[in-house]
C-alpha cells in the first residue's frame, strides 16, 4: 500500500511566491511560507483571505499562475498526489453504498487483492463507526455520517498529508467532537495534517500552528497558542478578539 | 361512427388473436428499433461521457453541433441515408438500401445526437459535483467518464429509454429507406401510414394502439427508474 509514497519525505514543505490569478487579479499574492512534516498547522483568516485556494494549490487541484510549491525537492507529482488526501466541507460521496465508496478509493490507488480491500474496508468502516451501514447508500446517512465516511476514506490509504476544508463547519458539536478525534488519531498515526477552520476554539484544541492569511498572503505564522492569545498583527488581533474581519476591512 | 367502433373491435380481434401480420410487424419494429438504440448508446454515451469531462479548444462548436443535431429532420436524414445506400452512391455496393440494416443506420444517426447531447448535460452536472474529490483521489480524466456513466446509470437509462421512445415514433427517416416493403421492412409507424391511406384502418389501428401501449410502458419504467433513484439517493 502505498509504499513509495510512505517512504517519501515531502517535508519540509516550501511555498515561495505563490500567485493564482483569475482575471488578472491575484487572489494569492506571493504567498510564501515553510511547514514542518510534524502536528496539525490550521490555515485560518476571513473569508477570501485564499485559504481553500491555498489548499487547493498545495494538492494540485487547481494551476498555479507563478511561484514554487517545493515538497521536499520531490518532483514526482504523482508520487506527491498519491501521498495526499483531501476532505471538503460538503462530503462529496458517490452514488453507491458506502462500502462501494470506499472499494472505489482502493481500485483508483490500484489496491485489487480482495483480502487486502477486505482488511482496509474493515478498518475503515471501524473507524468511521459504519459497519452497521455498509450496505446502504452513502449519500442516504446524515451529515456527520457522511463526513465520517469522508474522513475514513481519505485515511484508508495512510496517507501522508491530509487537507481538510472546514471540515466541522456545517456539524453539530457531537459530530465536530467524532471528526476531530479522527483528525488527532490520524496525526498519532504519522499524517501531516493542514486544517481550514473558523472556529477559533477548533484551532485552540487541535493545532499546533497557525497560518493567518489575509487578501492570498501570509499575515502572521507561529505557535497555535501564541498566535491565538498574543496575534501580532491587526487583523489577527481582530480576528482572534472576536471581532468581524472581512477582507474589505483588512484591505 | 359505426366504421370508428367496427376498426376498434376489429383491431382489438387482430391483437387479442395475435394475427401473425401484425406480430410480424411489432417483432421487426423491435428488432429494428433495439438494435439503433443499442449502437445509439454506445457512440451516444461514450461521446456524452467524453463531452462532460474533457475540455478542449472548440469544445463549445461540438456542443452546439451536437444539439443542433438533436433536432435533425427525419426525412432528411432519410434523404442522405438513401443517397448514399442507393446503387449510384458511395455505399451502394453494399446493396442495403430496402433493407432492415438500412432503417438501423438511420434511427441509428436520429438517436445518436439525442442521447449524446442529454447524457453530456446529465453528466456534466454530477460531473462539476465530483470533479475535485475524483482529482483528489488521483482519478485519470478517462476513469472520471467511467465513473460518471456508472454513477448516473438510473438517469442515463432515463436518457437510453427517451431515445427509444423517439425511435419507436419515427416515421419519415425508415419509409425512405426501408421502402415500407411488406414482410422485410414493414414496420409499425410505416405500416400505420400504409394502411391508413389504403382505408384498412383495422391494423393500422391495432398496431396504434400497441405502439401506444409500447409508449406507455416505457414511460412507466421510466417513471420507476426515477423513483428508484430517488429513494436510494443515487439520482
Amino acid at each position: 500500500m502505498l509504499k513509495k509514497s510512505e517512504k517519501l519525505d515531502l517535508f519540509p514543505l516550501k511555498v515561495d511566491n505563490l500567485v493564482f490569478q483569475v482575471n488578472g487579479k491575484k487572489l494569492i499574492d506571493n504567498l510564501s511560507f515553510k511547514l514542518e512534516a510534524k502536528g496539525i498547522t490550521a490555515l485560518m483568516g476571513p473569508n477570501g483571505a485564499g485559504k481553500s485556494l491555498t489548499l487547493r494549490l498545495l494538492h494540485n487541484l487547481i494551476e498555479k499562475t507563478s511561484g514554487t510549491i517545493s515538497w521536499n525537492n520531490e518532483d514526482n507529482q504523482k508520487f506527491i498526489q498519491n501521498a495526499q488526501a483531501m476532505v471538503f466541507q460538503k462530503p462529496v460521496l458517490l452514488r453507491r453504498s458506502v462500502i462501494e465508496n470506499l472499494r472505489y478509493n482502493l481500485h483508483v490507488k490500484n489496491i485489487k487483492d480482495n483480502a487486502q480491500q477486505a482488511v482496509l474496508i474493515e478498518e475503515a468502516l471501524t473507524r468511521a463507526g459504519l459497519t452497521e451501514q455498509a450496505n446502504n447508500p452513502a449519500r442516504l446517512l446524515s451529515g456527520g455520517e457522511q463526513q465520517k465516511l469522508a474522513m475514513a476514506r481519505a485515511l484508508m490509504t495512510k496517507p501522508s498529508i491530509l487537507f481538510l476544508d472546514e471540515p466541522t463547519a456545517s456539524l453539530d458539536p457531537n459530530a465536530t467532537l467524532v471528526i476531530e478525534d479522527l483528525i488527532k488519531a490520524a496525526n498519532t498515526q504519522g499524517t501531516k495534517i493542514i486544517l481550514i477552520t473558523h472556529d477559533i476554539g477548533q484551532a485552540r484544541r487541535l493545532a499546533e500552528e497557525i497560518l493567518f492569511l489575509t487578501g492570498g498572503q501570509v499575515s502572521e505564522q507561529g505557535k497555535a497558542m501564541d498566535l491565538i492569545n498574543n496575534p501580532q498583527t491587526k487583523p489577527a488581533q481582530q480576528y482572534f478578539s472576536g471581532e468581524i474581519v472581512t477582507e474589505k476591512s483588512v484591505s | 361512427m359505426t366504421d370508428i367502433s367496427e376498426a376498434f373491435s376489429n383491431a382489438f380481434h387482430l391483437i387479442i388473436s395475435a394475427d401473425k401480420n401484425l406480430v410480424e410487424i411489432i417483432l421487426l419494429s423491435l428488432k429494428v428499433n433495439l438494435i439503433a438504440i443499442f449502437i445509439s448508446c454506445v457512440i451516444g454515451l461514450s461521446i456524452g461521457a467524453l463531452l462532460a469531462v474533457y475540455k478542449f479548444k472548440g469544445r463549445t462548436i461540438c456542443l452546439i453541433t451536437l444539439s443542433a443535431l438533436m433536432g435533425l429532420p427525419p426525412v432528411v436524414v432519410g434523404l442522405i441515408v438513401y443517397l448514399f445506400l442507393s446503387n449510384s452512391g458511395p455505399l451502394g455496393i453494399l446493396g442495403l438500401l430496402y433493407t432492415p440494416t438500412a432503417m438501423i443506420i438511420a434511427q441509428s444517426i436520429l438517436i445518436t445526437p439525442i442521447i449524446a447531447a442529454l447524457t453530456r448535460q446529465t453528466l456534466e452536472v454530477m460531473h462539476n459535483e465530483y470533479y475535485e474529490q475524483l482529482k483528489s483521489l488521483g482519478v485519470s480524466k478517462l476513469a472520471m467518464a467511467k465513473t460518471l456513466l456508472w454513477d448516473g446509470r438510473y438517469q442515463l437509462i432515463t436518457v437510453v429509454l427517451a431515445g427509444f421512445g423517439r425511435a419507436l415514433a419515427e416515421v419519415g427517416a425508415v419509409m425512405i429507406v426501408g421502402g415500407n416493403i411488406n414482410h422485410l421492412t414493414r414496420i409499425m409507424t410505416t405500416a400505420i401510414a400504409l394502411e391508413t391511406s389504403k382505408g384498412n384502418l383495422s391494423l393500422a389501428l391495432g398496431l396504434g394502439i400497441i405502439l401506444i401501449i409500447l409508449s406507455f410502458i416505457v414511460n412507466g419504467l421510466v417513471y420507476a427508474i426515477n423513483l428508484t433513484a430517488e429513494r436510494q439517493a443515487y439520482a
